[in-house]
């Protein structure tokens, strides 16, 4: 597919670039690119966070980082070798993994026939909610929801301690 | 962290007041359809987040202080928390599990919909107020450095 | 050949994975370590998603109409995942901000030495 060709092409200028800045950028693009691709794999939600959350709040962060540090990336000696060995033997693995998955988009899948069927027959009945992954999100596991939330939560904190608001010197 | 924008920086001033008032209107907007189409709590807390953040990118950090303070921020975050977890003893003790939504109610649907609603809105509650303190403290990191 | 036709999609999402690992493990610049995490985040959800698309089906929304729809639960799955993802790297910057106002440097190497010369 061309979006992937995409992504492929922008993580590659991500590993040879030196400039942070354009990193960054390069970054808030590959986000915005997988956001474009869940859309086309029919995850709309998906996208819909992908794209507020990866291409606009990772990327500010991100910025803001670059804003309190530095700019470029100073040179340094390259000794790939040990890395690219490793990279390579993971990758040889999970290629080995997707051997004995099924075709992409099968509808056979044992993914699709154990779980899922009952989550989409009972939503109508026991939640009357159409959106099906807000009716699993907040209602059939709801418990995991309010792990995440309260693992927000406590990134704001660690944040907040992290870089304490300095008082400044007429209010709080 | 940035210099004080111009005050003849008069094109992205406008800009930014027509596009905010949107901006927070579509939030509300995923926020409380996101049972009938994508969004729920946490886009909608994002995009809140992303209009409250231009604001103070435009007009300054104290102009968005001035807007709410940073205790009233720190107040809400918890707020949010303690919205979902509100809902899930209010289920206690209305006789069924916790986060058992069908006894919030007199019919089991409505009370689905009562529960997916506050959770959803504690949700968004959280969300858009931890991305605006994290910015703050960033923010505030590079004026005070 | 049908495998190649089938699986091309993994594999290519399987590359951008080991790219993002590759820029965690060999660059050195702390920033650059943490964009690197998050394009491998975001490679781990592409391939989920694309393992829950089915053939001919819809986004997972009740519709009149359509009865074949997308299967729902790696999408919850992720949409939790990409929450916490930008708690990490909300996390893990603040980190480097302090790392660098610690020793002045978002260099690996030069923090390193920092440190073995105390």
């Amino acid at each position: 597919m061309v979006l992937l060709g995409f992504l492929t092409v922008t993580v590659l200028s991500v590993i040879l670039l030196r400039d942070l800045f354009a990193i960054v950028m390069l970054f808030g693009i590959y986000s915005f690119l997988a956001a474009a691709l869940f859309v086309t794999l029919d995850a709309v939600d998906v996208a819909f966070t992908e794209a507020a959350v990866g291409a606009g709040i990772s990327t500010f962060l991100m910025l803001a980082t670059l804003a309190l540090t530095a700019r470029r990336e100073k040179t340094l000696p390259d000794r790939p070798l040990v890395p690219l060995l490793v990279i390579g033997i993971v990758a040889a693995a999970l290629v080995y993994g997707t051997l004995d998955m099924p075709h992409f988009s099968d509808p056979a899948a044992p993914a699709h026939t154990r779980a899922a069927p009952h989550y989409i027959e009972s939503t109508t009945a026991e939640i009357g909610v159409p959106n099906i992954v807000t009716a699993v999100l907040a209602s059939y596991r709801g418990y995991d929801t309010l792990g995440e939330l309260t693992v927000i939560f406590t990134a704001g904190i660690g944040v907040l301690s992290l870089l304490w608001y300095r008082k400044r010197r007429e209010e709080d | 962290m940035h210099a004080q924008i111009q005050p003849d920086n008069l094109v992205l001033r406008i800009g930014a007041k027509m596009l905010i008032p949107l901006i927070l209107v579509f939030a509300l907007y995923v926020q409380f359809h996101g049972e009938s189409g994508p969004g729920g709590g946490f886009q909608s807390g994002v995009i809140f987040a992303a209009a409250f953040i231009l604001y103070a990118l435009v007009f300054g950090m104290d102009a968005a202080r001035a807007v709410v303070s940073e205790r009233v921020l720190r107040m809400l975050a918890a707020l949010g928390v303690l919205l979902y977890y509100g809902v899930g003893l209010a289920s206690l003790f209305a006789g069924g599990n916790f986060l058992d939504y069908d006894v919030l109610a007199e019919d089991g649907i409505s009370g689905q919909h009562l529960g997916i609603f506050l959770i959803e809105l504690g949700i968004g509650i959280t969300v858009a107020t931890i991305m605006v303190i994290i910015f703050f403290a960033f923010a505030e990191r590079g004026v005070t450095r | 050949m049908s495998h190649l036709i089938g699986h091309y999609n993994y594999w290519i999402v399987i590359f951008l994975m080991m790219a993002g690992l590759y820029v965690v493990i060999a660059q050195g610049n702390l920033v650059k370590k943490i964009v690197g995490l998050n394009i491998f985040q975001a490679a781990v959800y592409i391939l989920f998603i694309s393992m829950a698309k089915i053939e001919g089906g819809t986004a997972p929304i009740l519709v009149d109409g359509t009865t074949l729809y997308s299967n729902p639960l790696p999408h919850v799955l992720i949409l939790t995942a990409i929450v916490v993802g930008v708690a990490t790297t909300a996390l893990a910057l603040a980190l480097v901000v302090r790392i660098n106002s610690a020793y002045s440097s978002v260099e690996e190497d030069e923090i390193h030495e920092q440190d073995q010369s105390f």
